[in-house]
């Protein structure tokens, strides 16, 4: 059954864009929306995999934010080998460094996800204050070890050279490496998205977050598939956090941590469990941030508290509600 | 004595043992325990007694996760800093900045939980942590009356100052200082806070509360507003741990965010709550007994440990003075595995 299509949280989205353009200059607005777009996308990449996982297993995981953190250092010890490539001439030798940064970010935080799940997650199913508690034990243990492996001391992301810079179209100034952000957010939502509905396991998995009883009635392994899930955000948590790291360029073990209150927004926001919600509740988040960071400095994360209550308060379970209630 | 603690005893022989013997030793800590080091440590450990016991009120026995405790700490030692700060020192500063803080904490607290009549338990947590995450920013950008990051430093009244003497002579070795007046005066209210949460836990409407925790739908049909009941357990919760982190302030003489808002604190008390037990109260004041003890003795244990495998090549890193929460950490993680209950509601299970 096709749902109708809900015009209302989709317009939402340029509505609040557009609304902002009378109060600054064209080419302001220009730059804060790309940078808004750049950090929506990465707030999407960190995001997905956690909204999923709720949606399909009930599971909250309140460590989600461990596995940008070990994304940003990975993209530390990445990029620091890899400065010849990062420092050299060539747009693609730079794109590769961080091509690789990316890659190596997604299979480490992927496998580490995998024993995560394993050692933490699945003696907990079904319970949601052990989840919260258990998660909560999970992540203080994962933030020590990282400080163990890299030190206490923030440490500095080696940015490829080219990716660096700003350039200017028509008076607004762009930032190359947002622009690479907002490609790479775009890329994966298209596979998400073709993943989760054009193939059987993305049928699976929806169906799964739709009903699970039903699914496993039909004899299918929904602990396999979530196993998959789990895995999956948690790889691009990990690119999420290479990309993050790569965008503060001071990378530090609370750097995750920092992201978790955005990240819980944007999934409250979007509805838990669904990823095109997850998708715009990021970009709007990211717009919301940057503008109002521009008008009012001291206000943007209260800003996007604020929105929350909004969006709860117009739809208590955010724009796209999939997950059961 | 059994009206005092309203009937409620740890309910086996080594948790009353345990918690008598905690009793004895704070009762007594100055004398027993002479020293600035061991007396900071008996003072913490009064004031976390209370603010981890608060939150097992929601924690334990409504089953409500709330990331925003810490909020309530730091309000109540905000409302006690500020005044003592900007008018100098006064008891009626103290008095009335301790009560304003109660009052405070427990109209948020209220305002926050009515929030959740509209969202899922799970959201709630979530919309928790933002709420703490903005008062730590509005803590730090407030900078006329927070004092910002570096947060406040304040004189207190005479009689509780260092110089301060009650009786000229020591006895038993014991200077009779202001130090001694500030640690009774920590001591005394948070005995009189404990005896009050095990009185609101012990009431039909602590009662109602653990019908709430054990399965809500039914509670609601027995007709009993589940909504107002969780609004007024929070209330109540909040002000209390704005009593405790008034005391906090008392205590240091400084509030700041690092004090009392940070969210390193958020995951001391849920360390408490969880490895003492849940839903007991005295669980939590062993907990935060064992937590603070670990906080100022199990570093030099630790740097102990670390000397004695230099040389190996990941271990001294892991055992490093600094990451002494690492192992809390992991001392969490299989208490929630192996002990759910914790300490205190194992050994209840046990005489049962």
């Amino acid at each position: 059954m096709k749902a109708r299509r809900d015009v209302t949280a989709w317009v939402l989205l340029p509505v609040v864009a557009l609304a902002m353009l009378p109060l600054m200059s064209f080419s302001t607005w220009v730059t804060l929306t790309i940078a808004g777009a750049a950090m929506g996308m990465m707030l999407f990449l960190m995001a997905s995999g956690l909204t999923l996982v709720f949606g399909l297993m009930d599971v909250m995981n309140f460590a989600h934010g461990a596995f940008i953190t070990l994304g940003a250092y990975l993209a530390v010890s990445v990029l620091g080998r890899m400065a010849g490539w990062g420092g050299s001439e060539s747009l693609w030798l730079n794109l590769a460094a961080l091509g690789v940064a990316v890659t190596v970010g997604a299979v480490v935080t992927g496998a580490v996800g995998a024993v995560f799940e394993r050692m933490i997650v699945r003696r907990v199913y079904g319970s949601h204050l052990q989840q919260i508690l258990i998660t909560m034990g999970g992540l203080i243990v994962a933030g020590q070890l990282v400080v163990v492996v890299w030190g206490a001391q923030p440490l500095q992301v080696a940015k490829p050279a080219l990716l660096r810079g700003s350039f200017l179209v028509g008076g607004a100034a762009i930032e190359s490496y947002r622009l690479v952000a907002v490609a790479l957010g775009l890329v994966v939502f298209g596979v998400a998205h073709a993943v989760l509905n054009r193939t059987r396991i993305g049928l699976l998995v929806r169906a799964g977050v739709e009903n699970r009883e039903m699914v496993e009635a039909l004899g299918f392994r929904i602990e396999r598939l979530f196993v998959g899930v789990f895995v999956a955000g948690a790889a691009l948590a990990g690119v999420g956090g290479v990309m993050w790291g790569g965008y503060q360029e001071i990378v530090t073990a609370t750097i995750g941590d920092e992201m978790t209150v955005l990240i819980f927004i944007v999934i409250i926001i979007g509805g838990l469990g669904s990823v095109t919600g997850c998708f715009q509740a990021a970009v709007l988040v990211g717009l919301t941030t940057n503008y109002v960071g521009y008008l009012t400095p001291k206000l943007a994360l209260g800003s996007n508290i604020a929105l929350m209550v909004l969006v709860l308060l117009w739809r208590p379970r955010g724009l796209f509600p999939v997950a059961k209630p | 004595m059994r009206r005092l603690i309203s009937g409620d005893r740890p309910g086996h022989p080594l948790a009353d043992l345990l918690m008598l013997a905690l009793l004895v030793g704070l009762a007594f800590a100055p004398f027993l325990f002479p020293g600035t080091k061991s007396m900071a440590a008996a003072s913490r450990i009064c004031i976390f007694i209370v603010l981890a016991a608060s939150y097992d009120i929601l924690l334990g026995y409504t089953g409500i996760v709330s990331f925003a405790h810490t909020m309530f700490f730091a309000i109540g030692a905000y409302a006690v800093a500020i005044p003592l700060a900007q008018g100098g020192p006064s008891w009626g500063a103290i008095v009335g900045g301790e009560l304003a803080g109660a009052a405070i904490a427990a109209v948020l607290a209220g305002l926050i939980a009515l929030l959740s009549l509209r969202v899922q338990k799970i959201f709630f947590s979530m919309i928790t942590l933002a709420v703490a995450s903005l008062a730590g920013i509005v803590a730090a950008q407030w900078r006329d009356v927070t004092g910002g990051e570096d947060g406040l430093t304040f004189s207190l009244p005479a009689a509780l100052g260092p110089g301060f003497r009650m009786v000229q002579e020591p006895f038993l070795g014991v200077r009779f200082d202001g130090r001694l007046v500030t640690y009774y005066l920590i001591f005394g209210v948070c005995l009189v806070l404990f005896g009050l949460m095990l009185r609101i836990v012990n009431s039909p409407f602590g009662r109602v509360l653990m019908a709430i925790r054990e399965n809500e739908f039914r509670a609601e049909a027995l007709g009993y507003r589940t909504v107002i009941y969780r609004t007024i357990a929070s209330a109540q919760a909040a002000a209390i741990a704005a009593v405790a982190g008034g005391l906090m302030a008392i205590l240091l003489r400084y509030n700041g965010p690092q004090s009392t808002l940070s969210f390193e604190i958020m995951v001391d008390i849920l360390l408490m709550v969880v490895i003492g037990g849940m839903g007991t109260l005295y669980g939590p004041a062993l907990g935060a007994t064992v937590i603070v003890l670990a906080q100022y003795y199990l570093q030099p244990g630790l740097q102990a440990a670390s000397d004695a495998v230099t040389g190996w090549p990941v271990l001294p890193q892991l055992f490093h003075p600094d990451r002494w929460l690492l192992w809390l950490g992991v001392l969490f993680i299989l208490i929630v595995y192996f002990l759910p209950a914790g300490i205190i509601g194992t050994l209840r299970r046990r005489v049962r």
